[in-house]
């Protein structure tokens, strides 16, 4: 995680240096300095980190392989969370290909979206700033109830989109009371949001040296071409650190999913995804245990995810600094 | 290609983009304004006549608790949060750039794997922590978290910052016999203040957009905050409300879209600078 966040934005400015932990200047040290006021500093963090962070992780470990409903003490059960989850729950699995379907859709439209319009602003001159801050502001009310309030009612039977669609012919009827479709509203919803990644996008393209295209163009590539072997080359490390960002958060997408079915996760589990299902599981069902043995699924998960894509990184990725830039 | 195509196709793309994209919000602002019987069967996306009693409706709030109370409850617990988050994550970014102790690299590494971690792992033991202090439904742990830094990402944001800065005025600092806690202070702080400032904002935005949290821990109607509100103002009203529910929906963005206009050229800037979500 270290690498990526430091180093994806590719030198977008001072303020991204890889960390030094102890840093370059350990060997100029002359006089020891005192330990204890570092820990004055982290006395807050510390106590966050154990109390809230540390034990909690090792309680819903312990948890998961217990039978508990916040009222009784928890019961050992072994695995059995684990094996009921993965071999006897229908719903559990419904709720996996959900987020999946979401992620895998959302995630690659979001950010392709997000580079087309980095691109398109890169090249706009005058008002630029404008749309910057314009595109980026549904990233900033997509997550409140209020815009998703908005989104079930333009998808709902009677709604705009169904009657766009209807005047151009195509009767896709309500989407959020249509188990087919109600998914794509909560994937609409977020693609919506692509002002976060394109300002991270367009931050990386202003890096890239401008003579890098000069002697593309002298060589007589096409703009297609120099698209191709120069700007995509020199922004992966960033879109690698978008696509870690972004398929993490989108995992954990709970709000949209909520207020678009009405809590419900419907229709006939349509939209219940992941987080919905544990919500569900733990607080309405009270079934704590086997929410914490989701939770922990989610984890490994996301930490499997991340890893492959650290994996694979290594030959799509291209760090232009690492060559004595 | 024609020359006066090539310069203005990419403005009239962005402008179509721009349509496209506000025209969700644009919706919220005509159907708050809009009479009942219009708002399921015109297409139109001006009302025919401004409804503004969708609004008084909207002020009265829910279970008898006014909309000026839960604005007050959202503002209280969204400032907690903002002063707690920039104070302790400035203290800890403080020590993990600048201080040298022993494990620095193990805590700073455990700091950064937690960026990555689901907040639902640790949330079922957190409520029990919190169940058991008798602090459910009051706004402890809603604001208590963030002055103990827990979220890592503001921690990283200002540690990368606090890297940017030259060293050579705390070092003259420390000549003329400053302290780390007077260095600290009266040197960095000032100068960490555009990450200072982006940590309030993220701070206010997400804590007053926040549902998950707020719906776990908070169950009395007078402790509610807006978005809660909302939400239960959708529950007990019909389709026929829809115009007072959208009143309301306006009036709880409000300060974030109030925010975003103050605030926008530190927020991109911010956002690009620490490859920052929103």
């Amino acid at each position: 995680m270290s690498t990526v966040s430091t180093r994806a934005p590719a030198g977008a400015d001072r303020a991204a240096r890889p960390p030094e932990p102890g840093g370059p200047k350990r060997r100029r040290r002359v006089r020891r300095e005192k330990q204890w006021p570092a820990y004055v500093f982290l006395t807050p963090w510390m106590l966050g980190a154990a109390v809230l962070t540390l034990v909690p992780m090792a309680v819903s470990l312990y948890l998961s392989f217990t039978d508990y409903n916040l009222f009784e003490a928890p019961r050992w059960v072994g695995l059995r969370n684990y094996t009921e989850m993965l071999t006897e729950d229908p719903r559990y699995w419904r709720s996996v290909g959900t987020t999946l379907l979401y992620v895998v859709v959302a995630v690659p439209l979001k950010l392709l979206l997000a580079l087309g319009a980095a691109m398109l602003l890169k090249n706009l001159g005058r008002g630029r700033s404008f749309y910057r801050s314009a595109f980026y502001a549904p990233s900033l009310l997509g997550a409140s109830m209020t815009v998703a309030l908005v989104w079930r009612a333009l998808f709902n039977d009677g709604g705009t989109v169904p009657d766009l669609l209807g005047a151009i012919g195509i009767d896709s009827g309500g989407w959020v009371g249509d188990p087919d479709l109600a998914v794509f509203v909560v994937v609409l919803l977020t693609v919506w949001q692509f002002g976060a990644p394109m300002v991270i996008f367009l931050a990386g393209l202003q890096q890239i040296s401008p003579d890098l295209y000069e002697a593309a163009a002298l060589d007589g590539a096409s703009r297609w071409r120099q698209f191709v072997s120069v700007t995509v080359p020199m922004l992966s490390p960033v879109v690698f650190f978008n696509l870690v960002l972004e398929m993490i958060q989108s995992f954990q997408v709970f709000t949209p999913a909520f207020a678009i079915s009405g809590g419900s996760g419907g229709p006939a589990d349509s939209t219940m995804f992941y987080t919905l299902y544990l919500y569900e599981r733990g607080f309405t069902a009270s079934h704590m245990g086997y929410a914490a043995a989701m939770a922990w699924l989610l984890l490994i998960a996301i930490g499997v995810v991340t890893l492959v894509l650290f994996r694979t990184s290594r030959s799509w990725v291209f760090y232009a600094d690492e060559e004595g830039r | 290609m024609n020359l006066a195509v090539r310069r203005w196709a990419p403005h009239t793309l962005a402008l179509l983009g721009l349509l496209v994209l506000l025209y969700p919000l644009a919706w919220l602002l005509a159907t708050s304004l809009k009479p009942a019987d219009e708002v399921v069967t015109s297409l139109d996306l001006w009302p025919s006549s401004l409804e503004w009693s969708n609004y008084t409706t909207a002020l009265e709030g829910v279970s008898g608790v006014t909309v000026s109370r839960l604005l007050g409850n959202t503002l209280l617990i969204a400032g907690g949060a903002v002063l707690g988050n920039v104070l302790s994550c400035s203290l800890a970014a403080y020590a993990f750039a600048r201080l040298r102790f022993r494990m620095s690299k193990v805590m700073f590494a455990f700091m950064v794997a937690t960026l990555m971690l689901p907040h639902h792992v640790v949330l079922i033991p957190q409520y029990i922590i919190f169940n058991q202090l008798g602090m459910v439904d009051t706004y402890w742990p809603l604001i208590l978290p963030k002055f103990l830094a827990t979220e890592a990402f503001f921690v990283f944001l200002i540690v990368q910052f606090m890297r940017g800065l030259p060293r050579e005025l705390e070092e003259s600092a420390r000549i003329d016999g400053c302290g780390p806690f007077r260095t600290y202070l009266s040197i960095t702080l000032p100068l960490t203040r555009p990450a200072l400032i982006t940590t309030a904002i993220f701070t206010f935005i997400w804590t007053w957009n926040d549902f998950f949290t707020q719906m776990i821990y908070l169950f009395a109607p007078e402790k509610f905050t807006i978005t809660l509100a909302l939400r239960s103002f959708v529950d007990q009203s019909s389709t026929s409300a829809y115009g007072p529910m959208f009143a309301m929906s306006v009036i709880s963005v409000l300060p974030i879209v109030l925010f975003f206009f103050v605030f926008q050229r530190y927020l991109v800037q911010g956002m690009a600078t620490t490859g920052l979500k929103g």
